[in-house]
């Protein structure tokens, strides 16, 4: 029971949190980050409505701008259930973004450097390789977290940097395409590196890995003994070790698995989008999937969800570029939806009380 | 290496470690709290975007420091309600902070790109200690901004470790409930400790926008703020270890710089590469050796607070 300074209202702990408040809580979360949005538009000069309408149009209400939104949605997804996998251990996985990289990296190696020439062969074994370099980029972290509980919040998101910093070094440097007229990006990749789309649309059969990843995972967190593992890991290590659980296993485990997913992601988005690599192979994927993770409370499937709607939201960001909005005004706003989220939580697992006429604490 | 070169390289340690020095003196004071606060890469953002607009406009480097430490704060403020009063989790807070931080400077800063700054602050030699050989030119030729740092952190050193307010703000990080029941305002204390450090984040900040580029870049803390974070661990929670931890970052940052100048063959990339890798290192080496001995972070770090559950 804490008292709101300045007030006389009460906070108290809930014996259950009420099933509603998990869809309310959100929905005016979004609402208010809306809200001071629309207050730092207008702060500016600009005329909230009429953005906040192109956004949403632009987003959703042509076909163009819905396959685009979905196009944003698989990277959003896939990276999210990575980053999701690892939260669910407790474990802060901040280095989504770099996995994403390394695993770009790695597809494209595959696609176009490996010398076993162009075949059906091709695409499962830049799955396979993007899937290992994620992997591999998070067990550097995760075994010194493992071994001697080193903080992975910093040391993953350092080593974003340098995975950006690789790619850049790569697309710059020796793997820059020589018929590319000096433009940093690679040659194009041969047709079996080249994932299938839908119709002539953008929508690429990343979509259908993403499915596939959701599923497992449910199953996996559901119905596996190794699911329930990580879960009582997660609530607690103690609990855990006195379950006869190797934590040290399951982290470097966990770890591995979340950067392998994202960096299918990695791979999905040269394989399906670019078809080669350049930089900017991720705008911030990996950060926006720590909030979709939260909000979509580490469930597969609400993660999609989330996905479609953070997805929605870019695309509708590069709408009203045109319009001088600059694209962080999306990652604004999507900090604040995180703020309101946590602040709304007190909603969700406390009451809010008058304070009796005479308290009796002080 | 001449002579000149190794000492230009130290003067430069110096001034590209002073935004790391502020903000992780900054992290100090709010993890000796007890609150973690990850936010520091959004909040120096912000510093130095708000720290460049004002001095821009009043054409007074000191107003836009101020500036600067009242945006820093104002966003510390935020992760503090959220924190302290609402309980909220101080890593994902943290997150918010740093992502809102980073979307809020771009967008206020969109216009001011590139715009060169005409009142930068300026060298200022110290008179008489300028001139001792080597030292002189590695610490005494610089501007006000790193003097006020010279003078902050022996002060800080002794508010934590010799003054009743500093055994108040150690008792808070270490154990929340026997500090509460000493008649400590917890509340109060955290509130007041991480609106210091985002101050000081704030300024670490503006230092970059306003000496050490000076003009206003995207993303120009490029980790920075992180590299703070990680500071404090290595630094024990230790202002003074605090300033060594950020000249050795700067010196690294300098070594980069300086290479690439020097015709080494290596590719800009890998020597960008270094602070980042050199930090995971100094994590690993730190917490293995912190893991040995008994220096560990306060007790409570990371845990909110409740009368109830005491």
């Amino acid at each position: 029971m804490i008292k709101l300074p300045g007030t006389n209202l009460l906070i108290e702990k809930k014996l259950s949190p009420a099933p509603t408040a998990f869809f309310i809580v959100p929905a005016i979360s979004i609402l208010l980050a809306l809200l001071v949005g629309a207050f730092f538009l207008a702060l500016s000069g600009h005329n909230y409505f009429e953005i906040y309408t192109a956004m949403f149009s632009g987003a959703f209400g042509s076909s163009y701008g819905f396959t685009e939104t979905i196009v944003k949605t698989i990277p959003l997804t896939i990276t999210s259930l990575g980053i999701a996998l690892a939260f669910r251990m407790q474990l802060w996985n901040i280095g989504g973004e770099g996995q994403i990289y390394m695993g770009a990296f790695a597809a494209t190696w595959a696609a176009l450097f490996f010398p076993i020439g162009d075949g059906w062969w091709t695409m499962p074994f830049m799955i396979m390789l993007g899937m290992l370099a994620g992997g591999m980029w998070a067990l550097i972290i995760a075994i010194p977290r493992a071994i001697w509980g080193v903080n992975e919040i910093i040391t993953t998101l350092m080593l974003n940097y340098v995975a950006i910093l690789w790619v850049n070094y790569l697309v710059y440097g020796p793997w820059k395409d020589p018929q590319g007229y000096n433009f940093p990006l690679t040659a194009i990749f041969p047709p079996g590196a080249i994932l299938p789309t839908i119709g002539d649309s953008r929508i690429h059969a990343g979509l259908f890995l993403g499915l596939l990843i959701t599923v497992l995972m449910y199953i996996v967190i559901q119905h596996t003994r190794w699911g329930y593992e990580i879960k009582v890991s997660g609530e607690s290590s103690s609990a855990a070790r006195y379950a006869g659980i190797s934590n040290k296993k399951n982290i470097i485990l966990v770890m591995f698995f979340s950067g392998a997913i994202c960096g299918l992601a990695g791979m999905s988005e040269v394989a399906g989008i670019a078809h080669r690599l350049q930089p900017g192979v991720s705008i911030g994927y990996g950060y926006t999937a720590i909030i979709i993770a939260w909000l979509a409370r580490l469930n597969p499937f609400a993660i999609i969800l989330v996905s479609f709607l953070f997805g929605g939201m870019q695309v509708g960001g590069y709408i009203v570029q045109t319009s001088g909005i600059p694209a962080s005004m999306v990652t604004m706003l999507q900090g604040m939806l995180l703020f309101f989220v946590l602040g709304g939580e007190l909603l969700t697992y406390y009451k809010i009380n008058k304070a009796p006429a005479s308290p009796t604490r002080q | 290496m001449s002579q000149e070169i190794f000492i230009a390289i130290l003067a430069t340690a110096i001034t590209a470690g002073t935004p790391i020095l502020y903000a992780a003196l900054g992290e100090v004071l709010a993890e000796r709290s007890g609150i973690l606060n990850l936010g520091v890469e959004g909040m120096m953002l912000v510093g130095a975007v708000s720290g460049f607009i004002c001095a821009l406009k009043t054409a007074n480097p000191w107003y836009g420091l101020m500036m600067a430490m009242l945006a820093g704060g104002l966003l510390a403020l935020v992760h503090a309600f959220l924190t302290v009063t609402l309980r909220a989790n101080q890593v994902v807070s943290g997150l918010a902070l740093t992502m809102f931080g980073t979307g809020l400077s771009g967008y206020l800063g969109q216009s001011y790109v590139g715009v060169p700054l005409p009142v930068p602050f300026k060298t200022v030699p110290i008179p008489v200690l300028s001139d001792i050989p080597v030292i002189g030119p590695v610490f005494f030729n610089h501007d006000p901004v790193i003097y006020l740092s010279y003078l902050l952190v022996p002060a800080l050193w002794f508010c934590i470790f010799r003054t009743r307010a500093g055994l108040h703000l150690r008792a808070v990080g270490e154990n929340p409930a026997a500090a509460d029941s000493m008649g400590i305002n917890v509340f109060q204390t955290r509130y007041l400790y991480v609106i210091i450090g985002g101050m000081l984040a704030g300024i670490g900040g503006a230092y970059l926008s306003l000496h050490y580029v000076p003009s206003w870049m995207e993303n120009m803390t490029a980790g920075r703020g992180w590299i703070a974070v990680a500071l404090v661990i290595f630094a024990t929670w230790n202002p003074v270890n605090a300033l060594w931890g950020s000249y050795l970052f700067g010196g690294i940052d300098a070594l980069g710089f300086r290479l690439q100048t020097l015709n080494v063959t290596v590719s800009p990339y890998f020597l960008k590469m270094l602070p980042y890798i050199f930090t995971v290192l100094v994590l690993i080496l730190v917490t293995k050796r912190n893991l040995a001995g008994r220096i560990g972070s306060p007790q409570a770090l990371g845990l909110p607070y409740d009368r109830e559950e005491r």
